[in-house]
Parts: structure tokens; C-alpha cells; sequence
């Protein structure tokens, strides 16, 4: 007996065989446009820039690099709209601060002001609020930079995730420090700052009900630190990324694509924690797609790549650095995987958000 | 990493490549039944590293790309109700039915959710009772046992408002579809590990005799893989043709007998289409009449929902081995994981889709260059 009866039949026909129609273009958006791959970029270089023009936005780095009176300024901004708001070594609180700490950092600024915007949902508990705005003035503090302003809007029940919160930082690019991708070289090395895909499955972990056997807490953290130690060493960096939406994948092909060389990367030696790749392994996911909040990538002269990584294996927030890859003149734009048995496969930028497999 | 480090060792795989390059005289084509060897064997790089001689034919066995488009149809009718609650694994949301996905309908408003079980869907309807709740049941053997085991318990609950949107299929009889066609290439299989461990191996003898073609259960780590096309390239250069074991830590003969008896309680063998296929006698199951209250087809009457699926692409040929993915003309242009013309570039573990993801090094420059996302 058949249950779709209008399909060629009884025998197969496998001359015949045929396929599916063509997705058509999205008219509305979906979660994948705030993914951090593809469909993210579309957003932005489709529907933002066109719409908001100027010469700042096309630099398209995590921060905007200004000059404000013979100083060079770094300005950014993000919004944190994680769930649940409280997750294994962090809360929404520590990322609203580390995050936008971070991509001022990634510009090798130090960050110096925040802004703080709260997006309230009616009815959640001021126990809560006290909790992650306690979280958010700690890891300010640690971070040493100072909320200097702020804002609070409350939403209608059923509007919201309980608190979203943005942020806005700014900072000063120190003399002589340039990050951006157009500096990337053939020869130049690819460190990672330790192990990856921490923190999306620390927050998978929570969110989804998962446990995975052990305990897995997010590496957020502010990076400052870190990078200023590695600019102390050099202020000839050629660019650093945090690897947050999108993961190590979505960071390299940015890289790539923005400073038109090719990147390969030596897979084995990508740090990935046994409880990550289980998690991986177990979802469908692959830990290069995973979110980090307390991870840097950085392309490094190889002439100073001794010298950037002993700075960074001593700095507690880098211990675990390790070069990952190099920038080639071929594949340019294209990232590129050794894999462990030898062969090679291609590194694509997401499409969306990775959706975790079915078997 | 305990239980994935060693079945990656470069050390052992060496070992095994030079065995299957010491053995291999003649040019051999097999068949890897399942969408997760496949995308191993891309992601892996092992295709690259097996002697020129053996082609390594990609078949249909990924669950996503297989479900018909009418299906997925039903599936936006019944996720677009205000009354529903329709969960989904994550994979399926993706997926274009005609005109749109389940990430559209959420857009839209309606009440999508991706769960990581079952039974998750199941708490779902417990925990909202004046809603409906619907699972997509869709997959092989693999994902069948606990979406039957799902339906029993609601109706031993008596849980009203859950139901399920049935869509499994059975891989031996595309196996035996695959093998009866007059233009198949395929001379060896690597059947699919997880399918034999819940169905064990019963099914495969009797192919393996009427065929003359060797069936080696393999698993999915790279190891896995190397084994089984070493053990299957060996039965061929004997001109033997009989079912091996070749991922004994997972499979037993038998299967697992719990599994199987919950399949026959609450599912039917039936006839059913595969998407980019056609319909496969007794190739799908559907719930069985005690179970037809938990139907979703019946309960939102979607029964007589049908999509014509236009021939548009050449997946066919693909899954037949008779053509690489690269080579179909719309390849990375007109097809691509964003907008699929076929069900093997639907899902990643579609073999277009995997070609399209891991390797648009090997294609010419221009090609890949069309295939690259321009961001």
C-alpha cells in the first residue's frame, strides 16, 4: 500500500530519478541572520550599509577605528541576547561587558568607556536584575573599564527573554598599532589563544537540557589584557579576531576573504577540548562553527610568531596558545583544513546557524 | 579523545591504506549507503588518500535529503497552525518544502521548535495541554526505534495532544532498488553501521547472494571506513560476495531486539517515496491502525496534500554514481546549500552538499571561485 500515491511507480525508474524545486529568497528574517555566516553578512552588506552609508562602517572590523583630534579612537557596539541568562562560568551580565571589551581590543585599543542599555521584559524578578547587573559592574571592573552611561526600557510580557542588554565601548588605538586584514601576508602564522568551542556548548549545555557527562564552563573573558601583552612584544600584529557567532570557521574566512589571501589550517593541531568534540560529536556540530567569548585569532609576522606566542603562553588568559595554520598566496580567500589523515577539505563560512543533525 | 581519537590515528589509517593499495588490482566501485560515511569520507579527506582504482559511489542514506517534498509540505501546513507546536530536529528546519522552510514558518509566527529527542516533544504536550503538539518523525532505522517508543508512551499516557508526522524509510529495500537498476555501477556496499545495529544484519544475506555483490557493516570514524573498504575491496579481489562485519563494537547479528520489537508494534511496513528517487516498495513505515489517533496527517487531514516534484537537477545521476557532484552544470552556481536545487545539496550530508562544504580546492578555478560565498 502507498502512501504517496502520485510518484512514479511501482518500479524504480532510477533514469528518472528527480529532485526538488529551488528555495526561494527569504522574505522575512530568520534566526540564521543573526548567525554570524553568510546570511549575517548579507544583512549587513545588503540591507545596513547601503542604508546607513560612510566611509567608518566600511571598515567592517569588530570596532570602527576614529580619528578624534590626532587620537585614534576605537568604537564598538553589541547587543546579548543569550538564554538562559545565567550558564556555567557566566551570565548575560560578564559578556555584556567582555564581549564589546573585546572587539575594542581586536582594534588593539584598550577599552576605557562602556554604555549600558537595558531591554527589560515585564515581570522578570529584580533578583535577576541585581544578579546580572552585580555580574556585569564585576567583570567591568576586572576588565578596568568604567560604565559611564546607561539606559533601561522594560517590554511587555511575552516580548522578551527576560533582560537583553546592549552595550557600547570606546578606546584608544595605542601609536603604531594597525589590525586589520588588508595587512595579512602569505607567510604570516595563525595562533589561537587556547582551546575552542567552549562557550557554545557550555551554553548548549544549559539551554537544551544537555549534559554531556562533565561539567563545561564558558571561557568568557575580557582579552585586553592578553593583547596588550602580545602588543608589548610587537605592535606589528597584522589583525586579531575574536571568534565569537560563527566560530574559528566564520573568523578565518573573514580573514580570508577581506585580505584576499588563503588560509590553511593544520586541523589536528586546533585545540578542541575532549568535552567539546563529544558534545560535537554527539550533536552533529562541528567545534570549528562553535561560539568562543574568551578567544583571540591572530596573524602574526612569522619573524615575531616565537615571540608572540611566549607572550601569550604567559599570560594566564593564553596558556594554551597555539599556532594553528598560515596565510598562503594560494586559494585566496578560501580557508582551507589539513586533515588529520593527510588529505585536505575545504573551511566554509556558515550559512546560518548550524542546526545539530538528526542521526 | 577516548572512542574518537583512536578511530582517527594517522598511524593506523596509514596501515590500512597501504593494505587496500597493496590488494587493489582492478577498478572497483562501491557504494556507502549512509549521508554520515559520506560526509566522514569528504571531511576526512579519505577519498583522496584510496588508490585512483576504487570510486567511492555516494548513495541516497541521509535522512534529510530523502524525505519527499510533499512531506515537508505537510509538515509548513500543519507547523503554520496557530494551535500547534510543531518540533523538529534541527536539520529539518532547513529544508525547502515548495516556496519555503520551517525557519520561514517560525518567521512567519508560527510555533517551530527544534528538540534534541522525542520525548522532548512529548513533555511539550504535557507541559502545554491546550495546544497541539506535533513531531516530525522522519529518518531511518536509526532515529525510528525512539520516535516509535514516543508514540507508545503517549498512548500509554494518554497524552491527546501529541502527535507525529511519520516519514521513516527502510534501507535494504533501496539497496535492492539501487541494485536492480539496469544502469547500476555499484560492486560493493558499506552498509550502514547504526542501521545494523537496532535491525542487526538478517536482511543482507539474501542481497548479497541474489546481487553477487559483498555488504560490509561499517562504521563512520575514518578507521571505520578504511576498514570497511579494505575488507570489501578484499571480497572482491576474491570474487567473494557475502556479508562482513566490519564495526562488531557496535553491531550484533541480531540488532537490538528491544528496538525492533517497539518498530513492529507501532509501525507498518509500507511503500514510500524518497525524495529525488521515486517510491520504493515496502521501503518506509508508517504507525500502525492501533496507532492511527496519532497520526498528524490524519489529525490535521493533510493526507491529501501532493507536490509534484520538478526535474530540475541531476541528483539522480549523483546518486547512481554516474555523475560527481562538481560536474552537474549548476553546481555552486545555480545549486548551493543556500538555494538547493536537490535533495543531495539539501542537507550537509548530502554528497553535493559535502562536495559543496569540503571540496571546491579540487574543482577547477573557475568553478570553485562561483562556489565561493562572497561575504
Amino acid at each position: 500500500m502507498s502512501d504517496t500515491t502520485d510518484l512514479p511507480g511501482p518500479a524504480l525508474d532510477v533514469e528518472a530519478w528527480t529532485c526538488p524545486a529551488p528555495l526561494r529568497d527569504r522574505p522575512r528574517v530568520v534566526m540564521g541572520h543573526g548567525g554570524g555566516g553568510v546570511l549575517s553578512a548579507e544583512l549587513v552588506q545588503q540591507i545596513f550599509a547601503p542604508a546607513f552609508g560612510g566611509e567608518v562602517l566600511a571598515q567592517m572590523g569588530d570596532a570602527a577605528v576614529l580619528s578624534v583630534g590626532g587620537a585614534r579612537l576605537a568604537f564598538s557596539t553589541d547587543s546579548y541576547v543569550v538564554r538562559p541568562l545565567f550558564f556555567p562560568g557566566g551570565s548575560i551580565g560578564d559578556l555584556a561587558v567582555n564581549g564589546t571589551v573585546n572587539d575594542l581590543a581586536m582594534s588593539g585599543a584598550r577599552a576605557a568607556y562602556l554604555s549600558c542599555g537595558f531591554i527589560l521584559e515585564e515581570g522578570v524578578e529584580l533578583d535577576v536584575v541585581t544578579r546580572v547587573s552585580e555580574a556585569l559592574g564585576a567583570a567591568a571592573r576586572t576588565a578596568c573599564v568604567e560604565v559611564a552611561t546607561g539606559d533601561t526600557k522594560v517590554v511587555e510580557a511575552g516580548h522578551g527573554d527576560g533582560i537583553y542588554i546592549n552595550t557600547a565601548g570606546i578606546g584608544l588605538v595605542p601609536a603604531g598599532v594597525d589590525l586589520r586584514p588588508q595587512r595579512v601576508v602569505p607567510g604570516d602564522v595563525v595562533i589561537v589563544s587556547g582551546a575552542i568551542g567552549v562557550h557554545g556548548v557550555a551554553v548548549m549545555s544549559v539551554r537544551e537540557g544537555l549534559e554531556f557527562g562533565v561539567e563545561i564552563k564558558s571561557d568568557c573573558a575580557a582579552l585586553g589584557g592578553l593583547v596588550d601583552a602580545m602588543l608589548a612584544v610587537t605592535p606589528d600584529l597584522h589583525v586579531l579576531r575574536d571568534p565569537t557567532r560563527g566560530g574559528l570557521a566564520a573568523a578565518l574566512n573573514e580573514i580570508a576573504q577581506a585580505s584576499g589571501t588563503g588560509v590553511v589550517i593544520r586541523e589536528r593541531d586546533v585545540p578542541v577540548p575532549p568535552a567539546v568534540a563529544n558534545a560535537c560529536a554527539i550533536l552533529g556540530l562541528d567545534p570549528m562553527y562553535i561560539a568562543n567569548e574568551g578567544k583571540l585569532v591572530a596573524f602574526v609576522p612569522r619573524e615575531h610568531a616565537d615571540a608572540v606566542l611566549g607572550v601569550m603562553r604567559a599570560h594566564p588568559l593564553g596558556a594554551d596558545s597555539v599556532i594553528i595554520g598560515e596565510a598562503v598566496e594560494g586559494h585566496p580567500g578560501m580557508v582551507v583544513a589539513r586533515t588529520g589523515l593527510g588529505g585536505t577539505r575545504v573551511v566554509d563560512l556558515p550559512i546560518g546557524e548550524q542546526l545539530p543533525r538528526i542521526c | 579523545m577516548k572512542y574518537i581519537d583512536e578511530f582517527q590515528d594517522p598511524e593506523l589509517a596509514r596501515r590500512l591504506l597501504d593494505d587496500i593499495h597493496a590488494t587493489v588490482t582492478r577498478p572497483w566501485a562501491l557504494m556507502e549507503v549512509c549521508g554520515g560515511q559520506t560526509h566522514s569520507i569528504i571531511r576526512h579527506g579519505i577519498d583522496q588518500l584510496l588508490p585512483d582504482k576504487i570510486e567511492l559511489i555516494h548513495g541516497p542514506g541521509c535522512p534529510v535529503c530523502v524525505t519527499p517534498l510533499e512531506v515537508i509540505d505537510k509538515a509548513l501546513e500543519i507547523a503554520s497552525r496557530p494551535e500547534v507546536i510543531f518540533c523538529s530536529f534541527g536539520d529539518m528546519l532547513r529544508v525547502p518544502g515548495t516556496g519555503r522552510d520551517l525557519f520561514q514558518v517560525r518567521g512567519e509566527g508560527g510555533d517551530v521548535r527544534v528538540v534534541y529527542s522525542p520525548l522532548d516533544a512529548l513533555r511539550i504536550a504535557q507541559q502545554n495541554p491546550d495546544r497541539e503538539v506535533v513531531f516530525f518523525g522522519i529518518g531511518f532505522e536509526t532515529t525510528a526505534p525512539p520516535n516509535a517508543m514516543t508514540v507508545h508512551q503517549a498512548r500509554k499516557l494518554g497524552i491527546p495532544n501529541f502527535s507525529m508526522l511519520v516519514s521513516h524509510v527502510r534501507v535494504p529495500p533501496a539497496i535492492e532498488a539501487i541494485m536492480s537498476s539496469p544502469s547500476c555501477r555499484v560492486q560493493g556496499f558499506l552498509a550502514a553501521g547504526h542501521v545494523c545495529s537496532v535491525m542487526g544484519m538478517g536482511e543482507y544475506p539474501e542481497l548479497a547472494e541474489r546481487f553477487r555483490v559483498p555488504i560490509v557493516v561499517t562504521g563512520f570514524e575514518p578507521l571505520d571506513i578504511l576498514e570497511g573498504v579494505r575488507r570489501t575491496v578484499r571480497q572482491l579481489e576474491r570474487g567473494e560476495h557475502t556479508v562482513d562485519n566490519a564495526y562488531a563494537r557496535a553491531v550484533r547479528a541480531e540488532g537490538n531486539p528491544a528496538a525492533r520489537a517497539m518498530l513492529e508494534d507501532v509501525f507498518d511496513v509500507t511503500d514510500r517515496a524518497w525524495r529525488g528517487i521515486g517510491v520504493i516498495p515496502q521501503s518506509g513505515w508508517r504507525l500502525a491502525p492501533k496507532y492511527r489517533a496519532y497520526d498528524a496527517e490524519h489529525r490535521f487531514s493533510v493526507e491529501g496534500i501532493r507536490t509534484q516534484e520538478p526535474a530540475e537537477c541531476r541528483s539522480g545521476e549523483v546518486l547512481q554514481g554516474l555523475l560527481k557532484p562538481h560536474e552537474c552544470e549548476a553546481f555552486g552556481t545555480l545549486c548551493t546549500p543556500r538555494t538547493p536545487l536537490g535533495a543531495t545539496m539539501v542537507s550537509s550530508e548530502g554528497a553535493c552538499a559535502a562536495y559543496y562544504l569540503y571540496r571546491r580546492l579540487d574543482m577547477p578555478a573557475a568553478k570553485a571561485q562561483e562556489a565561493t560565498p562572497v561575504v
